[in-house]
């Protein structure tokens, strides 16, 4: 077992699509949380192997898209404090702000470091003591546990200049808003795969049972994803909602505990800034008052100006599952991979990207 | 005391003589290097390739090669899929003041070995070295020389409608090498680096069928990128098959666990030919024979529609758009 190919397997894959097709009646609208389930629905072409009765919708799950520029603004005030090193993971730098974006802060001068883990953040800070060490701290209930443990590390080994700017946001919490909000009539959720290793399938069940919307959890190959969408066609069809995981490899119904406890020794939650959803109550994490040392927030205290959204730009409607990118009058015209308007196109996981890369004038 | 570079050994003076005679003249042995002149100086009655690249590899050995190997071969198949014949090669070094000399010899024995398998001579060249932390340890350009055998035609602006593809081996395997040894990355595989020369296997394919319209060397923006540009170039659409295309269950594991996508990774010893159809199966058959070139497969076909665009059929049926790699590949962060 190499759990790759096997899910990139064609007959598999004709199979379920032979079994949607069969099953699927009435006309439903999906959506698939998560950016990696976007980018993949688009790079195997699942949207045309569907028949038109199923209409797959990106929604918010693209930690770097949701970061709200204000945020952003603050990682480049922090990047411009004397000898101060910003670590961030690399989709980060491209992000507009309102004035600049972490990379072009680099270029006049800015210590701004791409990392692939918080290990790495930590050694830069235990070989620069007398300079403070920022991680730019974004994602969603996946990435959250790695920095707690990053900041117990620190703890642990005396590491004192070691700072966590911490923009994490939380999964549930999101969808709630948006199905609250009601802007968008959904038939079923693609739970989001590697969330849902941590958080566990029961995170989500409030949606099937306040909502009576049918969800399924995904992973991320393409046989995981038809599998996803034939379980939420027969709930669908059966007038069922209910919580199913079609990645039974990676989640379980109560997740990762230990991931859970250590993430709540670190952080509690708190409101947090979206974009395109504005203010969303318990949906951020700040580090507990016991770690206020390593909180970013706390120790610098920055207040940027008031952020400047990018005209036209239709990101937040996009991740509200409102919009998609060729309804936005700068997609692909003005707003492109190497001239990015909003973080949608930049980040590797963005609909925006997604659709540029892999998708056809249709979009689909 | 282990010997390492000096500055010193860039200055013109006797260190640096000693270095470049005992170390660089007498290890790539050849009579135009020798004559020590300030050119080499030499006959050619042909049509030339001129190409030169510059390699700045990091880390500078890595599982299958280092920057020697690399700098040669580079070049030499930026001739090679040009349809030429590899004759000379200049060399140039950047050194890192610091570097361990015996890095220096390990990189120009392995210069010695692939040029000498890719049948060139290195004819000329210069030494620097810089203040550390002017250069990362070792540098290094290479301009070539090669000739074109009358009657050979190869450019990417040549490919036409009902024209094959075939692909030389797997891809992705230099890219994810390189990776694997990076600091911040590292990771264990048994991976290793695709860099060869490919002349001889350029040769071979000429002798099967002078009907090859475009050949070209996938490094940097891999696969992915060399296809867009001959769609460009030809004004022509490209079509091509997922499932045709070979890549090592190493280079998709790491490829899933970095975010990257095969079709956008590095290789420095493969090659995309694009040839007439009724000499495609001839030219495969030829490639299959040389060891470079064992793994080539016919991975699509040239045709008429959505010309400048690459689509490819994916494993399930359904067909998207391959475009041009943008930015640099970055990590996930979820």
């Amino acid at each position: 077992m190499k759990y790759i190919t096997e899910f990139r397997n064609n007959e598999l894959a004709q199979g379920l699509i032979k079994d949607i097709r069969r099953k699927s009646k009435r006309k439903v609208r999906f959506m698939e949380f998560c950016g990696g389930h976007t980018v993949a629905i688009f790079k195997y072409g699942i949207r045309q192997a569907l028949p038109l009765t199923v209409n797959l919708i990106s929604g918010p799950g693209c930690p770097v898209c949701v970061t709200a520029t204000a945020d952003i603004d603050k990682a480049i005030a922090l990047a411009l404090l004397p000898d101060v090193i910003i670590t961030s993971f690399g989709d980060m730098l491209r992000v507009p702000g309102s004035r600049s974006s972490l990379q072009q802060t680099r270029a006049t001068g800015a210590d701004v470091r791409v990392v692939y883990s918080t290990l790495d953040a930590l050694k830069i800070a235990r070989e620069n003591p007398g300079r403070p060490v920022v991680f730019i701290g974004v994602g969603f209930e996946t990435t959250a546990p790695t920095i707690a443990v990053s900041v117990l590390q620190a703890r642990e080994q005396g590491i004192k200049n070691y700072r966590v700017l911490s923009l994490h946001k939380l999964c549930p919490p999101v969808i709630k808003t948006i199905l609250d909000a009601g802007e968008v009539k959904l038939d079923g959720l693609i739970c989001p795969g590697h969330v849902s290793a941590i958080t566990g399938s029961n995170a989500w069940e409030f949606v099937a049972r306040d909502y009576g919307i049918p969800c399924v959890v995904s992973g991320f190959e393409p046989a995981d994803i038809l599998q996803c969408v034939d379980m939420l066609i027969g709930q669908s069809e059966k007038h069922e909602s209910k919580v199913e995981i079609a990645y039974k490899r990676g989640v379980t119904p109560e997740g990762n505990q230990q991931a859970q406890k250590i993430m709540q020794q670190v952080f509690e939650t708190c409101a947090a800034k979206w974009r395109g959803m504005g203010e969303v109550p318990d949906s951020g994490l700040k580090l507990r008052q016991e770690f206020a040392g390593y909180d970013a927030e706390v120790v610098f205290n920055i207040k940027p100006e008031p952020a400047i959204e990018p005209k036209g730009c239709l990101c937040g409607e996009i991740l509200r599952g409102v919009k998609t990118p060729v309804d936005c009058s700068l997609f692909r015209e003005i707003c492109t991979p190497e001239n990015p308007i909003g973080p949608c196109m930049v980040s590797s996981e963005g609909s925006c990207s997604a659709f540029y890369q892999y998708g056809d004038e249709s979009g689909r | 005391m282990e010997d390492k570079i000096l500055l010193a050994h860039g200055s013109g003076g006797k260190l640096a003589r000693d270095l470049i005679t005992k170390n660089f003249v007498s290890a790539l042995d050849n009579p135009l290097l020798a004559q020590m002149d300030d050119s080499a100086v030499f006959d050619v009655k042909h049509r030339l390739a001129f190409t030169t690249d510059s390699y700045v590899v990091n880390p500078i050995f890595f599982p299958g090669g280092d920057i020697g190997k690399l700098a040669v071969c580079g070049t030499v198949n930026d001739l090679a899929t040009s349809g030429a014949r590899p004759l000379y090669l200049s060399l140039a070094l950047i050194i890192e003041e610091g570097l361990p000399l015996n890095d220096l010899k390990q990189v120009i024995d392995s210069i010695k070995i692939t040029s000498d398998e890719a049948g060139v001579k290195i004819v000329t060249g210069d030494t620097k070295v810089v203040n550390r932390g002017s250069a990362d340890k070792l540098f290094i350009n290479t301009s070539g020389i090669g000739i074109i055998p009358e009657g050979i035609n190869i450019s990417g602006s040549n490919a036409k409608p009902g024209d094959k593809i075939i692909l030389s081996g797997t891809i992705g395997d230099h890219g994810i090498a390189v990776l694997s040894k990076r600091e911040g990355i590292a990771f264990s595989t048994n991976l290793e680096s695709d860099c060869a020369p490919l002349a001889g296997l350029v040769a071979d394919m000429l002798k099967a069928s002078r009907n090859i319209h475009s050949l070209r060397d996938p490094t940097r923006g891999g696969l992915a990128t060399t296809l867009n540009e001959f769609a460009e170039q030809s004004k022509v659409g490209i079509r091509i098959e997922e499932t045709k295309i070979p890549v090592r269950d190493e280079v998709m594991g790491a490829c899933e666990m970095l975010g990257f996508d095969p079709l956008y990774v590095a290789n420095e010893g493969k090659l995309v030919a694009i040839v007439a159809r009724e000499d495609a199966e001839k030219i495969l058959k030829a490639m299959r024979k040389h060891r470079y070139g064992k793994d080539a497969v016919i991975i699509g076909e040239v045709i008429a529609d959505h010309p400048g665009r690459v689509v490819m059929k994916t494993v399930l049926g359904s067909s998207r758009i391959v475009d041009m790699l943008v930015g640099d590949l970055l990590p996930r962060i979820c």
